[in-house]
């Protein structure tokens, strides 16, 4: 197990050199971006518009934090990872039209993006629900796109700190620890009906 | 007497210390699980009991996800009130979303737009129960997404009281680490088709020392699964199962698995 200490921008080589399991620390810049922010990626993508942010250089974050203004100031208090499966169906698209990415969420994500992630990315596990941790590690809100959204869709850019410890959940070599984990369950399962 | 001004400012105090301090039982519950696991399963652990530390020592929600907002009132029949209990309790919600603050959760479920206030068509979800006394306590529950999303109902037939416990098991299983585990599983089992529900939603305000020999029994079947904490593998997939039971129609069986993640979020409070 190796522990990396990832700043943005993001090189192929570190996303390459990540195994399922390793541990990583992220420094730099995260973009948040949850069900509708995908949606809209993707329409940009689409048409061929330029995205307001590169994927390919920040960390692609599945959150919708909490945010406060003060001072004129935005400050994010709690932001843990939200549900990565539900952009189960929209992140192929995504990974489609870019050349790398990295993304940080929670609970897994299916064999389709495990595909998708091959050669090109690497989906990281942070502890799921601990938002207040996860806003300590958050140094600045640098600004916000898409704010019609509503606060939890909008895609916040925040400036990180030793963001962590996060685990590869899924590596770009198509190792994945929820199949893993998931192929130990399914046995479990059938052992606990066998029983009285 | 109870004025409406405290109804506000009660639920305001309830839904703040519903976010910054979990209840004692469930927190003992993670350290347990903290002492018996080791590798990914204990560091996930220590993560979230720094997390619950941050968050009362900060004053801040535990969870970015600071749920769609459930209150539970328990009126004393004699208890004579006179102003709009349902309005005051919209009214504290909105205050709460302002000053603790809450994230606004709560959007059309077509349109998708989101009023910003955590209140719109039958949210907050109000559940009042009549009681004895002279007294009325106000429970909020604030529930996450995460895991109410992977929630489970089922119409079995009366024959097929045996499968309830598999019915269950399985809805853990299929909802592997997208709510956040350890979780807290609700059961209802009988009344109606959306009595259940409610039944698996009140058993999540029961404390998670309070099991009984069938809750435990699940819960250790449960545990073997090996989802473990934050779905990376472990022993500890759910701190507890507790279920709750109402007469059902003779020819239905309802039953009910509302999943609640580790954040076990609940606060009380009584006036009189």
């Amino acid at each position: 197990m190796t522990e990396h200490r990832l700043r943005t921008p993001v090189e192929k080589e570190e996303i390459l050199r990540m195994d399922a399991g390793d541990v990583v620390y992220i420094s730099g810049t995260m973009v948040t971006a949850r069900d509708e922010a995908h949606i809209r990626m993707i329409e940009y993508l689409e048409r061929g518009e330029e995205l307001p942010f590169r994927v390919e250089d920040v960390v692609i974050y599945h959150c919708g934090p909490i945010i406060v203004e003060e001072n004129g100031r935005y400050r994010a208090i709690s932001a843990g990872p939200t549900t990565s499966a539900r952009m189960n169906p929209l992140t192929p698209e995504v990974l489609e039209k870019v050349d790398r990415m990295v993304m940080v969420g929670k609970g897994g994500m299916n064999e389709d993006v495990v595909r998708a992630l091959k050669n090109k990315g690497v989906y990281l596990a942070y502890t799921g629900g601990a938002g207040a941790l996860a806003a300590q590690a958050i140094k600045e809100v640098q600004g916000v796109y898409w704010e019609d959204l509503g606060m939890p869709e909008a895609v916040w850019v925040f400036e990180v700190e030793d963001f962590g410890p996060c685990i590869v959940g899924i590596d770009a070599r198509g190792n994945s620890l929820y199949r893993e984990v998931e192929k130990t369950v399914e046995e479990n399962f059938k052992l606990i009906l066998s029983q009285p | 007497m109870v004025t409406r001004d405290d109804v506000i400012e009660t639920v305001v105090i309830l839904f703040k210390k519903a976010h910054t301090e979990l209840p004692d039982d469930v927190i003992n519950g993670l350290r347990k699980a903290y002492e018996r696991e080791d590798g990914v399963a204990k560091s996930i652990l220590k993560a979230l009991l720094d997390n619950i530390d941050a968050s009362r020592t900060l004053k801040v929600p535990m969870c970015q996800d600071t749920g769609i907002p459930i209150v539970f009132i328990e009126l004393g029949r004699d208890l004579c009130i006179n102003f709009d209990l349902k309005d005051a309790i919209i009214e504290g919600v909105k205050r709460a979303t302002k000053e603790v603050p809450l994230r606004p959760n709560a959007v059309h479920p077509i349109t998708r737009k989101n009023p910003g206030t955590n209140v719109g068509l039958h949210i907050p979800q109000i559940d009042i129960d009549l009681v004895e006394g002279d007294r009325m306590k106000i429970t909020v529950m604030p529930k996450g997404a995460g895991s109410e999303n992977v929630s489970s109902l089922k119409m079995l037939l009366p024959s097929e009281v045996s499968k309830i416990e598999r019915f269950i098991i399985e809805a853990v299983k299929n909802a592997r680490g997208k709510p956040c585990p350890p979780i807290i599983v609700g059961v209802g089992i009988g009344s109606t088709f959306d009595g259940s529900a409610k039944l698996a939603k009140k058993a999540l305000l029961r404390n998670i020392d309070s099991m009984n020999e069938f809750e435990l029994n699940v819960l250790e079947k449960i545990n073997s699964l090996g989802i473990g904490p934050s779905g990376l593998g472990g022993k500890t997939t759910a701190l507890a199962v507790l279920a709750e039971m109402g007469y059902c129609h003779t020819a239905s069986l309802p039953v009910a698995v509302n999943i609640q993640c580790w954040a076990n979020r609940r606060a009380s409070a009584v006036l009189r």
